[in-house]
């Protein structure tokens, strides 16, 4: 690892001017991401503003959402009872990611600002236009079994690697940010960036501007949602297609549906065209199947990855089916 | 009036479009809100006074910042018993316990853990007796090689502290980030389960 100068913030407006005024600072909270991403020399930061004193934790429920500080380890909230609550497939999600030690480091923040996972980017002796823009991408044409079939670019197909993300986005999350123009409130459906000729730029963030929470509003779909990971192993395995699924259903009829994919796409992605074919229709299989068979729309693998095309049609199916099936 | 304008504060301000066009993102804080905001003082990259807490006793050290805890562990104070795996977080041997709670020390800055209660294998013992996990280990027969039974250990005194249920499954699902190349799961599942007090 490269040697590397620590600050430890006290206060957040330092934290955001001294990374907003230096090109080569970054926050680290749970550092599971960037420690990791400096041994592989991917990250080279000059200095490391570490922003865990910061008062910035907490899961704290309102009558309406539900407000998770930027800080709160992805453990305690996973075993906060209002996300058990409200928000089973957050909590899945969470469940479902990395180990419980990783678990207990990771913050809640920091895993929406993860890194993809594709191994080229994180091979310095290979192209990669995301970490080294114009040099190419070896991942096309490459071993690409666990990479997008969606939103991809001629430039970058990686996979967006977070869980939590997708589950976020099927609630319809709100991520609450300060910078050095103020304070913002971003939904996560418009947080995330297709790589498009810039895959180096993965969110609307600026420069030094910080998440210091993630508000999700309750609803009678998210709280009727699950979480479905199809992977390699049973455990400690990044997803090779995952559905986050939510149903609100009055009288056997389907009034609201969410659905959001994971592995598919360089960002969580939103389901929309599934979710239309749910609306008014009888909560039952042959609606789901119906409906599921719209979620690989516009989708194209890239050889090893082809498998996730009808996959995700399957997934989400069988996601649905789990939804209705919450009591 | 022109007059006052130095040439050191007309390169400064000239080079800031220059800097926000490259960068794209620069965002720099207006004059009134920068004044109130002291700036952070960053230290290192040389090494920097570190003072940990291991197993109840307090070490001052010097550490660059970014060593991390698992190397500081055992390159600095010789507690060889926490092992350097994969280094990346993906085999759980470096498991400690920082305040109670599990984490992969080689993913976490030794400066990042300063105010905390880092417990190693070392420190689970008391006097001559072992830990009951240590001894529903030896009990159990719940390895073979050894590499990556301390951070087993650790881990299973961590999710014990966490209170879930630990049936067999359980016990396997909250296990998962502890690797054992030789296999020896079925053992360390029923160690950690009656070192838990379930029942067999």
């Amino acid at each position: 690892m490269r040697p590397v100068s620590y600050a430890r913030a006290t206060d957040t407006a330092q934290a955001i001017a001294f990374v907003g005024g230096d090109a080569h600072a970054e926050f680290i909270a749970g550092g599971t991401n960037v420690i990791d991403l400096m041994k592989d020399d991917v990250a080279r930061p000059s200095t490391l503003v570490d922003i865990t004193r910061l008062p910035l934790g907490g899961v704290t429920p309102a009558a309406t959402s539900v407000r998770i500080g930027a800080l709160a380890r992805m453990s305690e909230v996973a075993d906060h009872p209002a996300m058990q609550t409200n928000f089973p497939a957050v909590v899945q999600a969470l469940n479902e990611s990395a180990s419980p030690q990783l678990r207990n480091m990771a913050t809640i923040g920091g895993n929406v600002m993860q890194r993809t996972r594709c191994t080229y980017f994180r091979d310095v002796s290979q192209p990669c236009n995301k970490r080294a823009p114009g040099a190419g991408c070896a991942a096309i044409g490459g071993v690409n079994r666990m990479h997008s079939v969606i939103g991809t670019s001629t430039h970058c197909i990686c996979a967006h690697a977070s869980d939590l993300a997708v589950a976020l986005l099927m609630a319809d999350a709100i991520v609450h940010t300060r910078g050095a123009q103020g304070e913002r409130a971003i939904p996560l459906a418009g947080f995330y960036l297709l790589p498009g000729s810039t895959p180096e730029r993965e969110t609307v963030l600026e420069r030094g501007e910080l998440i210091e929470a993630i508000e999700i509003p309750v609803s009678t779909a998210a709280r009727r949602s699950v979480y479905l990971k199809v992977r390699d192993r049973r455990q400690y395995e990044f997803a090779l297609v995952s559905v986050a699924a939510g149903l609100d259903i009055q009288g056997g009829i389907i009034r609201a549906a969410r659905v959001a994919l994971g592995g598919v796409a360089p960002k969580p992605w939103r389901a929309h065209d599934v979710e239309a074919q749910l609306i008014g229709k009888p909560a039952n299989d042959r609606t789901f199947a119906a409906a599921a068979a719209y979620a690989s729309t516009g989708m194209r693998g890239f050889g090893e990855n082809d498998f996730k095309v009808p996959l995700s049609d399957r997934a989400v199916e069988r996601a649905l089916s789990m939804a209705e099936a919450v009591a | 009036m022109f007059g006052k304008f130095s040439r050191r504060r007309f390169i400064v301000r000239a080079a800031i479009p220059t800097v926000a066009a490259t960068l794209g993102s620069v965002q720099l804080l207006p004059a009134a809100e920068a004044a109130t905001v002291t700036r952070l003082q960053p230290s290192g990259p040389h090494p920097i006074p570190v003072t940990l807490s291991v197993n109840g006793t307090s070490h001052d050290l010097m550490l660059e910042p970014r060593v991390t805890l698992l190397d500081a562990l055992r390159e600095r104070l010789g507690l060889f018993g926490t092992k350097k795996g994969c280094d990346q977080g993906t085999c759980g041997a470096c498991t400690v316990l920082v305040d109670g709670t599990r984490i992969d020390s080689c993913l976490s800055l030794a400066v990042m853990n300063e105010g905390k209660a880092i417990t190693t294998v070392e420190g689970l013992a008391s006097s001559d007796t072992l830990h009951p996990v240590q001894q529903a280990f030896l009990d159990h027969d719940g390895f073979q090689c050894g590499y990556c039974t301390p951070g087993q250990i650790c881990s299973a005194v961590g999710l014990i502290n966490e209170k879930r249920p630990l049936d067999e499954a359980s016990v396997r699902t909250w296990m998962s980030g502890n690797i054992c190349r030789c296999g020896a799961y079925p053992n360390i599942v029923a160690a950690v389960r009656s070192a838990a007090g379930a029942k067999a």
